[in-house]
Order: structure tokens, then C-alpha cells, then sequence
């Protein structure tokens, strides 16, 4: 038994505006591969009378958060909060996969989901010279936990670090002192640690006087962005800083990038935040670079199945990774590289494209890195 | 001096429709060469400014004195044409149509018998051409005032509207009171205001107008006339009176659906199971069901409507937004009662419905898919069964009241006053609009409209607005002050009159009285819509139908019959049995 109160959580979560039209599940990814049914699980909290028993709905877990349905609901419903609100009763009752288990307790421990010494979240860095933000400096730059410990993450930092240099712009980052925005562990249902992280960061911005900063990753840019209280910050996505650099002549390229590009929407930049152009000004500022688009891009781009906790969760049916169908789509472009702008997509479609055996087709790569070698 | 017909014969092209099928200038040298024919010209469209100009300077420089166009049907063109020669000085009934589209062109395959057949129908309408006399169409009296029939909101509106243009109305009222339906109401859709309010100040405006005659518990019993001078007897318990009206709006409204038909919800049965209609005198006593507040409440949409086993085969527009006020009501009076509205599909079309709708939901109201089967007794409360049509479940859902929101029906007496007035009614049962798009408040009777449900279901807002354009309608005529009457018309020989009274019986106009003194008929010429009944009815041939005497007629069938040129039908023969193939 899993109760909830299903008429208050109908009531708090807006479901009642639901008129069943099945637009959310309909873009769904999950849905074509798994039994989530995002109005189907709303009609049957609307109809539950008071009392509705979650046990057995594993499929809440499969969610990756991609904000289809929220982004297409018709009468603003959003039947993804919703699912989030939901795997908190889960969590409520210590009712979760050992790995998710794993990641909030590092979370809480070492300030970051990876089961890494905080100590080490600076080796990436070592090598670059990158000076510690205080009083004065314009930029924050907020790494990141899988930027900061995954080695084929680490990567896309050092170039962001020094495309940020090349265009001049004054910038320190927190090194040992940065601790998870938290991103996925609220949409892991963990409300209330997510509660604690965003008071700990609220207050280290505010005590370090940070006025602007960027992230390399699209969900800390949208925890702080959205999920945050006000707190006066102006954060952006490096794709964003990239964009105006270049438009502003901070940034210039002297190599060339003589290859066909396609690039993937990460779900937090696009249709979370309706970022979908500056990415796409960073790839075509780049010489020599052809960008071919895929059927599925900007709005109508397929999730990779990295978000909402889904990079420690197999999900209940991990035999179809969405990421696999992806790498097929940008295969069908004739690409040569496929681009993203977000470590959760990089890691993703990176092991779909060894797992389809095509690597010596195409490369996965973050617009950073691409960036940086035509420095 | 005797007259010497100069006919000019105009063909027209209608673009290709008849062009291509018709030899045009085969037809045009044909018609020339027709008896009395001074000129024949073709046109690409005869009906435009241009082709109506030809006609006109014919008219002038060639003196001609009938004009014949062959081109589309009369019902199309007619007034046009009849307007052109006018224009230049011909009487309207000097001119003749032959049909070479509809007839022709539209039917038969682009051949040498379809170009015959052309000039078949032509030398006909020249051979009748030639018979035709100017007839003298003559403008009658209006009496200045409107008879509205049904007091609800549209007939109040409609007699409101007519009374402040300056006319006299008389508004005859069945009931004890006005108000009709909106009367019974306590709030409406979608703003919540008490029906009232909108009522109260419509009845009061009509009660105080100088202009207004309100006759309540009475019904027209009997009507005659025609647009600009209609006669009804109106019986008030037991006193006849005449009403005389230049015209009608029939603003008779509808009647709710009889929910005791459907069995499986045991209305009449089940004392917790009411209709949206009771529910209204149920808010007016604070939601009480025997002393108490229900706790569960269940809507059942669509009863009575959408259902072609009723022969109701219609939705009733406005069911699905009571049921919707209805549940917010109780969502609002009782925040404790679960509401559940069963419906197939919802219909918020209105302005301001589907934001309504948005609302009645988020009050927290659940709508389930699916069209309950039955309502079952289990203790003290009901069952509602049902498929969830969202889930693919059967569902039963305990309810300690049920509400069916009831569709509208026609009124049982509607057959009735539709034979009054020779109003048509459409399959659904209510009184038929002239053209459902472009002539929705009126009827196929001159000087009669429609306004609100009597010709459909539909809400206040639209009622009123219908009521509004019957009332601006009804007063053409009025404000005109004079009505042309047809000219073509019947009259009696009295000499060869036996007055059998034949014509009389088969004349539905009521047009024809025989002489009480002389014993010979009388035609009266107002009434009279030239229909020709009574001509073919009557054994001694005394009656005549101008425009169509026996003269112009025969001119016209000898030349069917036998043609100046015989082959033609020899050729069409073939065609028509291909046609028939
Ligand atoms: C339960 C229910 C709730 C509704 N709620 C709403 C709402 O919230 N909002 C909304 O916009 N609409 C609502 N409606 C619709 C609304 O009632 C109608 O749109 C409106 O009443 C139509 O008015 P009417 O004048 O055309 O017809 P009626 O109200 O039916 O009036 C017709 C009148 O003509 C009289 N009559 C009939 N025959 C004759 C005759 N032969 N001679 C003389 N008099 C005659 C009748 O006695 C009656 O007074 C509701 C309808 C129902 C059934
Ligand atoms: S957020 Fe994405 S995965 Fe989750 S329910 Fe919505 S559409 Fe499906
Ligand atoms: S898209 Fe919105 S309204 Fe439609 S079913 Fe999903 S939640 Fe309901
Ligand atoms: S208005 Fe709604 S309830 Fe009424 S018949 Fe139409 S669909 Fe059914
Ligand atoms: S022509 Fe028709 S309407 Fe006129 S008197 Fe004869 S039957 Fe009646």
C-alpha cells in the first residue's frame, strides 16, 4: 500500500483542469516504450475518489522529465510535476531503486550524486589556471557534478574553460566549495533534500555576492533558473554566453570545423526553456561547419533518457534507449558528428552509438568541444 | 391598332455551363430565324450588368415589346431579368425565361441533341412569348402591427423590438404567464446570473409598453391572409377575438424531454433521480433532498438527445453546459459533495464556454467518459453503472442524487400550428428555417419568422439573437407600409362559372368564395398565390391563371409537340433513354 491523498493531490497539482486529451501522452517517449501514461495515471487520480494506492505503478520511475507534456498540455496541466510529486511518496517510505538510494546519499554526504570525495572535484582543473570566484569577478561559472568527476565530461569543461578565456571574459569558479544544484535530486522526489541544497546554494550565492554565472550543464542552468527562488542571479547556459560572445566579437575562430553537424536539443534547454537558436549560432558561427537538422529537433526533439534521474535508473525497459533511436536519426541526416550541449545527452548517446557499433559513422561531441578545436 | 409581337431573344454562355454543351451560335442563328423574332443575341453571362444592358438597349432601339432569355432557371434569375425590362419601360410579365441549363446543358452530354433540345426550349418560351399580356402587379395595404406567438424570451425580445420600432404587437401567451422556459430557470450558463435578472427586466418593458398587447392564456386558434395583412383568431378562455397582423413571429419554444421514456434511470421511480429542470427549483431550496444535503451527486448528459433509437437523433446545445452550472452550484453550496458528470462528449461552443467549462473542472467537478447503461437501487443510495470509456472499465458510481440533463424536444402541439400556417418542419420535428444558412429566421411563408428553440434547440444568448433578426425581419414589411401581391393570379369567367364550388375545395389559400347573390366564384386576389389548382380543377374550364392561359400554354406545347422541325425529337430520343439508363 502506497496511499495518497488523490483528491488533494489532484486539487494542489491543477489535474482537475485535465480535459483527457491524451496530447501529453501522446509526445510521451516513454509512453511507446513503457506503460507510463501520463493521463491515463491523471484520470485515474481524478476518479479515485479520495484514497489512491501508487503501489505497483513502477512506471512513475520510468519518467526522464522531458517536459513534452508539460510544454504541449492545452489547458496547463503539468502531468510531469505531477509524476515528480508522485515518486516523493515513494521516497516518503524509503520505497526506492538501491541506486537512487546511492545517489542521495552521496548528495547529502559529498555534495554531489556520484559517490565522489568532494576533494576531488577540482582535479579536472588543476592544469588550468582558473581562478577561484570572489568580490569583483563578473562571472560564476558553475560546473557541475558529472562535469566535474565524469572523464569524458571533464572534457567538455576544460574547453568551455578556455573558450571562455579566448573571448576574455572575467570568470572564477568555486572549486572544492561547489555542491550540486540539486536538479535531479528534486526530480528524484527528494523534496526535501532539494529544499536543504537550494538553502545551502542560496546562501553561498548571497555570501559571495555572485551577480551573473553560467553552468555547463542545461539542468543546473534550469534548477537555478527556474527552480530557485528569486534571488536576483542572471544565469545562463555557456551555448547562451557563447552566442553573445560571438555576436560581440569577444569570441573569434581561426580554425575550421570542415564536417556535417547535426545537433541534438537537450530537453532542459529547448523545451524547458525554449532555448533553441543560440546553440544552433555557436555551431553555424563555426568555419567549415555544415549543420543539418534532423527530423526531430528544437520542440519536436526526441528525449535522450538522461534526465530526471534517469542516468541511475535502467528505467523498465532498458532494452529500447531512446538514445539508440537518436543515434539512428542522426545517422539518417548523413551526419558526420552529432553535437549536443548537455553532459547527461553527451553520456547517453555516446554509449548508444557504441552499442549500435557505428563510431567509425559518427562522433558525439559537446558544442564546447567542437568549439574549442577551431580556436 | 393590333399588336404585332417584336420578340428579342437573349442566350446566355453562363460561363462554360451551358457553352459547352450547347452549340451557342447554332442556337442564336436558330432563334433568329424564329416567327416574330427581331433579334437574337448570345452573352458569356446574360445576368451581369453588361448582359442586362443588351437587353436594355434592344428594348429602346428595336422597339421590342417581349424579350425571351435562354439561359438558367426562373427560381435564379427571373427577378433579375423581369427588374431589366422593367428598366426600360416593359412590363415585368413581357418577358419569358427558357431553362437551357438546368434543363439542358447541366443534364445532357455536350451533343447535337442537347443543342436541339435548346432550341426546343426556346422556340417554346418565343411561341408563348408572343401570347403574353402585361399584367399589372398591384401593392396592397400593411396593417401596421405584428402578431408574435409565445410570450418565453424570444417572443418577448421579438414583440419588444417591434413595439419600440413604432408598431403595434400583440404577443399571444398559452400560459398563465410570460416567460416560457428561461421563467423555470434559477441561474444560467456561463456567468452565474440568476435567470431573473435577465428575465424580470424584459417581462416589466413588455408589460408597460403602449404598443404591446399581451394576451395570456390564449392561442391563435385559426390564421388567414397573407404577409402584410394576416388575420388570427385568438381564442382568452372563452372569447374569440381577431388579431390583424402584417406579420408573424412564431416564438413558441420547445419542450423539455420526458425522462420517464428512459427506463434504465427510473425516473419517476427512484426519488433521487431528478432532471436538470427540477434541479432548478432544487437550487432555489438550497440543494435539500428530503431534509438533506447530498453528498454524492452524479449528472447523466445527453438523456434524451443524440439518440436515434428516441428519434432524437440531434444534440440539444445547451445540456452539457446546464449540467456543468448545475454541478458547479453544488460545488459551491456543498464543497463536501463529490460531483461526477458523466458525458460522450463535451460540447462548449459557446462564447465563453469552454472557459466555463475550464472552470466548472478546477471548482473540482470530475467528468468520466462514458454514457451510463442503467442506475441501480443498492440501499439507500443508487448505482451508477457504467463504462468508463478513459478506463475500459465497467464502473459503478454510488450516487444519493442523479441528475439527467434533458435534451430539448418540439413541441407536441408544433404539427398543429405547422399546418396553421403551411409551416414545414424539419426531420428533427422543429419548425423548418428557409435556408438553414443564408435565411435562418424565416420561413417558406411570406410575412412568417421563426425566433429561439421553436425552430432548434439553443441557449438565451442565441434565442435572443434569433428573436432580433425575426423582429428586424417581420418589420420589412411593415416599414414598407405596402406589399406587392403576385399578378399572376386566377380569375373566373363568370359566364362559363356553373359554381360547382370545385376550385374552392382544392384552392389551400383560401383565395376562392363563391358569390352568396351571383352563384359563380369569386377569386381573391391578395389570398390568391397563382398556384393554378383550382384552373385544373374546374370541369367547365372557367378559371384562368394569368400568365399561364390556355393560349400561352398550347402556343407553347404545339411547338414542343410538333416543332418546326420534326427530326429534332427523333434525335433527342436516344438521349433521353441514355439518361434513363
Ligand atoms: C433545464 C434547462 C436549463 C437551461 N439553462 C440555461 C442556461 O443556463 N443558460 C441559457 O442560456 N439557456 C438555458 N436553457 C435554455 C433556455 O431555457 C432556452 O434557450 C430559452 O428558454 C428559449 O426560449 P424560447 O422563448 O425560445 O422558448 P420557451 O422558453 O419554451 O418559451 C416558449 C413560450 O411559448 C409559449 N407557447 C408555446 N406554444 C404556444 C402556442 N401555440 N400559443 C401561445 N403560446 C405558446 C409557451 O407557453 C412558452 O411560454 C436551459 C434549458 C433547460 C431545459
Ligand atoms: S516529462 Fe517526458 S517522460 Fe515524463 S511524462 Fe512527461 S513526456 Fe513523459
Ligand atoms: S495534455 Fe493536459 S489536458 Fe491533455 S490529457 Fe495531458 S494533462 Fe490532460
Ligand atoms: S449539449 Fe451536450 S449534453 Fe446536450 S445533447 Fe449535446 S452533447 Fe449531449
Ligand atoms: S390559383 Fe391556387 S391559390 Fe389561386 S385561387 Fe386557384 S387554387 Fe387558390
Amino acid at each position: 500500500m502506497l496511499q495518497i491523498e488523490s483528491r488533494q493531490f489532484a486539487t494542489t497539482h491543477n489535474l482537475f483542469a485535465c480535459i483527457q486529451c491524451g496530447k501529453c501522452t501522446g509526445g510521451c517517449p516513454m509512453a511507446v516504450k513503457t506503460t507510463l501514461n501520463p493521463r491515463n495515471l491523471i484520470y485515474r487520480l481524478l476518479v479515485a475518489g479520495n484514497g489512491y494506492d501508487l503501489e505497483g505503478r513502477e512506471e512513475l520511475w520510468d519518467c526522464t522529465t522531458c517536459a513534452t507534456c508539460s510544454s504541449r498540455c492545452p489547458k496547463l496541466v503539468n502531468p510531469m510535476e505531477a509524476v515528480i510529486a508522485l515518486r516523493g511518496a515513494f521516497v516518503e517510505k524509503g520505497r526506492v531503486h538501491p541506486n537512487v538510494k546511492t545517489a542521495l546519499e552521496s548528495t547529502f554526504r559529498h555534495g554531489n550524486p556520484l559517490s565522489m570525495p568532494r576533494e576531488e572535484r577540482v582535479r579536472w582543473a588543476s592544469d588550468l589556471s582558473i581562478k577561484p570566484f570572489g568580490e569583483g569577478v563578473e562571472y560564476l561559472f558553475f560546473v557541475g557534478c558529472t562535469p566535474s568527476y565524469d572523464p569524458r565530461v571533464q572534457q567538455v569543461a576544460r574547453s568551455l574553460v578556455k573558450l571562455v578565456q579566448h573571448a576574455n571574459l572575467d570568470f572564477g569558479f568555486l572549486a572544492e566549495e561547489e555542491s550540486c544544484c540539486g536538479s535531479e535530486i528534486r526530480r528524484l522526489g527528494e523534496a526535501g533534500l532539494f529544499e536543504m541544497i537550494v538553502e545551502e546554494n542560496q546562501e553561498m550565492l548571497k555570501a559571495m555576492s555572485v551577480d551573473k554565472m553560467f553552468t555547463t550543464s542545461p539542468h543546473c542552468f534550469n534548477a537555478f533558473k527556474n527552480d530557485y527562488p528569486q534571488n536576483g542571479v542572471q544565469v545562463e547556459h555557456y551555448t547562451q554566453l557563447l552566442s553573445r560572445a560571438l555576436e560581440n566579437g569577444w569570441l573569434k575562430f581561426s580554425g575550421r570545423f570542415e564536417k556535417t553537424v547535426t545537433f541534438h536539443d537537450p530537453c532542459y534547454l529547448g523545451k524547458h526553456n525554449g532555448i533553441y537558436d543560440e546553440p544552433r549560432q555557436v555551431l553555424t558561427g563555426i568555419p567549415g561547419l555544415k549543420l543539418v537538422e534532423m527530423d526531430r529537433s528544437r520542440e519536436k526533439s526526441l528525449c535522450c533518457e538522461g534526465g530526471g534521474g534517469r542516468m541511475w535508473l535502467e528505467g523498465s525497459n532498458p532494452g529500447t534507449r531512446l538514445a539508440r533511436w537518436r543515434i539512428q536519426e542522426a545517422l539518417d541526416t548523413g551526419a558526420q558528428v552529432l553535437a549536443t550541449a548537455c553532459p547527461f545527452c553527451l553520456l547517453t548517446l555516446e554509449e548508444a552509438l557504441k552499442h549500435q557499433n557505428a563510431e567509425d559513422k559518427l562522433r558525439v561531441m559537446d558544442i564546447a568541444e567542437i568549439a574549442d578545436q577551431v580556436l | 391598332m393590333a399588336f404585332t409581337p417584336r420578340i428579342g431573344v437573349y442566350i446566355c454562355h453562363c460561363g462554360i455551363n451551358i457553352s459547352a454543351s450547347v452549340d451557342i451560335e447554332a442556337v442564336t442563328a436558330f432563334a433568329a430565324s424564329l416567327p416574330a423574332v427581331i433579334i437574337a443575341r448570345d452573352y458569356t453571362y446574360m445576368c451581369s450588368d453588361p448582359g442586362q444592358a443588351l437587353i436594355k438597349e434592344d428594348i429602346e432601339q428595336l422597339k421590342l415589346n417581349r424579350v425571351v432569355v435562354a439561359s438558367c432557371s426562373p427560381r435564379m434569375h427571373e427577378p433579375t431579368f423581369r427588374a431589366a425590362v422593367a428598366s426600360a419601360g416593359l412590363n415585368p410579365y413581357c418577358f419569358e425565361m427558357a431553362n437551357i441549363r438546368e434543363q439542358c446543358s447541366w443534364v445532357h452530354p455536350g451533343s447535337e441533341a442537347t443543342t436541339q433540345k435548346a432550341m426546343d426550349l426556346i422556340a417554346s418560351a418565343v411561341a408563348k412569348a408572343a401570347h403574353l399580356q402585361p399584367l399589372i402587379t398591384r401593392q396592397v395595404e400593411v396593417s401596421p402591427s405584428a402578431l408574435v406567438i409565445g410570450g418565453g424570451i424570444a417572443g418577448l425580445q421579438a414583440a419588444l423590438d417591434i413595439a419600440e420600432a413604432g408598431f403595434q404587437v400583440t404577443l399571444v401567451e398559452r400560459a398563465e404567464q410570460p416567460g416560457g422556459h428561461a421563467a423555470q430557470l434559477h441561474t444560467t450558463f456561463p456567468y452565474m446570473q440568476p435567470a431573473r435578472e435577465l428575465l424580470r427586466p424584459l417581462m416589466e418593458r413588455v408589460d408597460a409598453h403602449p404598443r404591446i398587447e399581451v394576451m395570456l392564456s390564449a392561442e391563435v386558434e385559426e390564421i388567414k391572409g397573407f404577409v402584410g395583412n394576416f388575420e388570427a383568431s385568438v381564442r382568452q378562455s372563452e372569447e374569440m377575438r381577431t388579431v390583424s397582423a402584417g406579420s408573424i413571429v412564431i416564438a413558441t419554444g420547445f419542450e423539455v424531454f420526458d425522462a420517464h421514456i428512459k427506463k434504465e434511470f427510473g425516473y419517476g421511480l427512484y426519488p433521487q433521480v431528478i432532471t436538470t429542470l427540477d434541479f432548478e427549483l432544487l437550487s432555489a431550496q438550497n440543494l435539500q433532498v428530503n431534509g438533506h444535503s447530498p453528498r454524492k451527486v452524479v449528472f447523466i448528459q445527453c438523456v434524451g438527445s443524440r439518440d436515434q433509437s428516441l428519434g432524437n437523433p440531434y444534440c440539444s446545445r445547451v445540456c452539457c453546459m446546464v449540467a456543468a452550472r448545475q454541478a458547479k452550484w453544488v460545488r459551491q453550496r456543498l464543497p463536501e459533495a463529490e460531483v461526477t458528470i458523466f458525458y460522450m462528449d463535451v460540447r462548449a461552443f459557446g462564447k465563453g464556454f469552454e472557459e466555463f467549462y475550464d472552470q466548472v473542472r478546477t471548482c473540482g467537478v470530475i467528468y468520466r467518459r462514458g454514457n451510463p447503461s442503467e442506475i441501480l437501487r443498492q440501499g439507500e443510495h443508487l448505482l451508477v453503472r457504467a463504462e468508463d470509456t478513459l478506463l475500459g472499465e465497467v464502473v459503478e458510481v454510488e450516487a444519493d442524487l442523479v441528475v439527467l440533463a434533458l435534451g430539448m424536444v418540439p413541441r407536441q402541439d408544433s404539427a398543429a400550428l405547422a399546418s396553421l400556417l403551411k409551416l414545414s418542419r424539419s426531420a428533427d420535428g422543429f419548425f423548418m428555417e428557409a435556408h438553414p444558412k443564408l435565411r435562418p429566421v424565416d420561413t417558406s411563408v411570406a410575412g412568417v419568422f421563426l425566433a429561439g428553440c421553436c425552430q432548434g434547440p439553443k441557449d438565451i444568448a442565441d434565442s435572443i439573437s434569433q428573436a432580433r433578426g425575426a423582429a428586424a425581419a417581420a418589420m420589412i414589411p411593415l416599414l414598407r407600409g405596402q406589399v406587392q401581391v403576385e399578378a399572376a393570379t386566377a380569375y373566373v369567367e363568370e359566364e362559363l362559372c356553373a359554381g360547382c364550388g370545385q376550385c374552392a375545395q382544392v384552392c389551400t389559400y383560401g383565395a376562392l368564395r363563391l358569390h352568396p347573390v351571383r352563384n359563380v366564384m369569386t377569386v381573391n386576389q391578395v389570398l390568391c398565390q397563382g398556384c393554378g389548382a383550382c384552373a385544373s380543377a374546374c370541369p367547365s374550364g372557367a378559371v384562368t391563371v394569368s400568365h399561364f392561359t390556355f393560349t400561352q400554354t398550347m402556343a407553347q406545347l404545339e411547338v414542343l409537340l410538333n416543332g418546326s422541325n420534326h427530326q429534332r425529337k427523333q434525335e433527342l430520343l436516344p438521349t433521353a433513354s441514355l439518361m434513363a439508363k
